[in-house]
């Protein structure tokens, strides 16, 4: 075992009643009554999210406002806690989004269960689920700490991409085969 | 003016003090302990409590705002709080002594009000009149007689408490407060030493300290003895936080080994009693250390009450000169207080054991060692 | 009033004193005993010596009282039943109540009491530099013979509490 020698150092008369040592440390409290407070009043003021936040989970629109989930239940099946829970359902075929495979018919959060990991967003082929920057959630019940569906797309929004997936495939299969 | 006062019957003018005592200490002790939370917090760059409005006060433009964020409700809010809560009662405990700690905790806080003398006024034979509920020829004797008892409440509520921390509480509190009480009488000897001259009749008065502080000019009689004997007014100091139990003394309560020393079985009302007499405590020993060790009512160095109120052309309404003498006997005080604040958010608090080879091997000898200087020197002094 | 102030603080101190010697709890006990001593701070009022009144206050309420009720808390002594009176000790305090009672006696029907008029008596408990000066002339012996005692009792329990860790032989 490595000992480690420690020199103390020897203290003057002066530094051995503290009285130096506790005027200095005055001095820096005093400093601080009249520096500027570091706190934030929180419910008026609230703190600046970087970039990169994992706050709730959430499900986005693309800017069609289709909604992008496909319900592959990919993240239901990644999600550590099982949080999620999701009830894939049929798109009409004559709706404007027929040619899109699936959708959710519902799209359940625990967020009691939710340990805010972010393996949904990492899963998601689809770019449908993303975890935000809202990051305080409050209920009165259990029931009320479930988002449902109508929930998360309102605290989702719509992602701005391009990619138009969807509509690609349904311009590629109506003008016939490209080779 | 006050003549009615003084041809009531006695009792009912004892009653009259006692009652003003308890309606000036009572807000005075709140005061300081919403003032602790602001000086805290100002010192930890936060703004500290400013929610507390009373909602017509809300609406005057300016000052409404002003002093919701000074907090200055928040005093109200807790007041009524304590008031309201509900009384724990553990049932566990030694039922008579659980209650008595408290009551006895305020009894000596203020008590020793009575024999401060708080202010001076000059009758029109330019004699100076200290301002006193009791002046007594023992004063400062009486004090230290008096709030010796506090000790009293911390050790009948640790043991009554009947419980680990709290008798732990009150253990520390009972040894520590009577191994200082030591070093704080010895400290202030020499004030006495001198003041007792030779041809006058022995005095403890502490408006006599303050007389002797009142000389005019450049003239060591208006030094202040806190000058005079540097060494007495820090061991006196230091004494004084360690026998109001505060920081870095704070073993009573230490509340990161102990939960919350002696009152940890304590909520509500009796709580608050606790905190009270800790305050109104803090509020004596400031005024008694600004009698002996600051010149009193006297507003500078040098600078004696009579002087400024000539200045100011006070001289024949001794009620302004009261009140003077009042304004500048109680702005040292507050300033003594945010002393105590501002060393309690800053030295942390004391191992155990330090605080009893600081206070026997350390202050006792060094307070002797200043009794025996001071001693010989006041007597080469008044032999030369 | 002062007469029926005298009467209201001795009939208190006696019955707290009492409360001292009846009471099985060592807490209780020690609080009769605080009690008592601030009714005997009442009388010495009562005689003018503020002075004395002041001293026994912060010597003996303030200090040795609270040493009492620290050591008590820290012995834990549980309020047991009585325990039986043993022979000597039974003997001891027979004979020295026997005594008590004699010195009593002895006051009491010769009249070796001092009784001078009470303007007459000077009122040493009231003044500081008197009081001071009494102690240092007159009563000087008493005061150093009491020194030595309580330093006998401080090396007594000097010796008795320090641990010798040095090696035996040494």
């Amino acid at each position: 075992m490595a000992v480690i020698p420690l020199v103390r150092p020897t203290l003057t008369l002066l530094e051995r009643t503290y009285l130096p040592q506790i005027a200095s440390g005055l001095k820096t409290t005093l400093k601080h009554i009249f520096s500027p407070n570091v706190t934030l009043e929180y419910p008026e003021q609230r703190p600046a999210i970087p970039p990169g936040y994992r706050g709730v989970p959430t499900l986005v629109m693309d800017p069609n406002g289709r909604e992008k989930c496909v319900s592959c239940q990919l993240c239901e099946f990644v999600c550590p806690p099982k949080a999620i829970r999701i009830t894939p359902g049929e798109i009409p075929a004559d709706a404007p989004t027929g040619h899109v495979e699936k959708a959710p018919q519902a799209f359940d959060i625990d967020m009691l269960r939710c340990i805010y990991c972010g393996l949904c967003q990492e899963v998601c082929p689809e770019e449908a689920i993303f975890l935000q920057n809202q990051y305080s959630m409050s209920g009165y019940t259990r029931a009320e700490m479930v988002n449902h569906k109508d929930r998360l797309y309102e605290l989702g929004g719509t992602l701005p991409d391009s990619h138009h997936k969807w509509d690609k495939k349904l311009a590629a299969e109506k003008s016939g085969p490209a080779h | 003016m006050f003549d009615f006062f003084f041809q009531l019957h006695p009792v009912i003018q004892g009653t009259a003090k006692g009652l003003a005592v308890i309606l000036v200490i009572f807000p005075f002790a709140g005061a300081c302990s919403l003032a602790e939370r602001k000086v805290s917090a100002w010192m930890q760059g936060r703004p500290g409590p400013n929610r507390a409005i009373v909602p017509w006060i809300a609406w005057v433009p300016f000052l409404g705002k002003f002093l919701q964020r000074l907090g200055v409700f928040h005093l109200m809010a807790d007041g009524a709080k304590f008031l309201f809560k509900e009384e724990p009662l553990p049932g566990h405990v030694n039922k008579l002594y659980f209650v008595l700690a408290p009551v006895v905790a305020m009894m000596p806080a203020f008590t020793t009000v009575a024999v401060v003398p708080f202010g001076a006024y000059f009758d029109p034979a330019g004699r100076l009149i200290p301002l006193a509920l009791a002046n007594v020829d023992v004063g400062l004797l009486a004090v230290f007689a008096v709030s010796s008892l506090g000790v009293y409440s911390l050790i009948l509520a640790g043991w009554a408490s009947n419980s680990k921390y709290p008798f732990l509480g009150g253990v520390r509190a009972s040894a520590q407060l009577i191994s200082y009480e030591l070093s704080m009488t010895l400290s202030v000897l020499p004030v006495f030493l001198w003041i007792n001259a030779p041809g006058q009749p022995g005095t403890m008065s502490l408006v006599k300290a303050v007389e002797f502080q009142s000389g005019a000019g450049l003239h060591w009689s208006g030094v202040w003895f806190g000058f005079l004997m540097p060494l007495s007014a820090l061991i006196f100091l230091v004494s004084l936080y360690a026998e109001t139990n505060r920081h870095p003394f704070d073993m009573a309560e230490s509340e990161s080994d102990l939960v919350g020393g002696f009152h940890t079985e304590y909520g509500a009302f009796k709580w608050s009693l606790f905190f009270v007499a800790e305050y109104s405590h803090m509020i004596i020993g400031s005024g008694v250390f600004t009698l002996l060790f600051l010149g009193g009512w006297n507003p500078l160095p040098g600078l004696p009450l009579a002087t400024v109120a000539g200045w100011l052309g006070l001289a024949g309404t001794p009620l302004l000169v009261a009140l003077l003498s009042l304004a500048v006997f109680l702005g040292k005080i507050v300033f003594l207080l945010f002393l105590f604040m501002w060393v309690r958010w800053t030295v942390p608090r004391f191992r155990y054991d330090q605080v009893m080879k600081l206070g026997w091997q350390k202050l006792l000898p060094l307070s002797i060692a200043n009794l025996v200087f001071y001693a010989l020197g006041i007597a080469f002094l008044e032999r030369g | 009033m002062a007469q029926i102030l005298f009467y209201l603080f001795a009939a208190f101190t006696i019955a707290s004193a009492a409360g001292v010697v009846a009471n099985k709890n060592a807490v209780n006990a020690a609080m009769c005993l605080l009690l008592s001593l601030v009714g005997v701070a009442g009388l010495f009022v009562q005689l003018d010596a503020y002075l004395l009144a002041f001293l026994l206050l912060l010597v003996y309420a303030g200090a040795v009282v609270a040493l009492f009720l620290f050591i008590v808390m820290l012995l834990d002594t549980k309020s047991r039943a009585s325990a039986s009176f043993k022979k000597l000790p039974m003997f001891a305090s027979l004979v020295a109540f026997g005594l008590l009672l004699a010195g009593l006696g002895t006051f009491v029907t010769r009249g070796q009491l001092e009784s001078r008029p009470l303007h007459a008596v000077p009122a040493l408990g009231a003044n500081l530099k008197l009081y001071a000066y009494q102690l240092f002339t007159t009563y000087l012996l008493p005061v150093q013979v009491i020194g030595f005692l309580l330093l006998i009792a401080m090396l007594g329990v000097i010796v008795l509490s320090k641990k010798y860790d040095g090696p035996e032989d040494a």
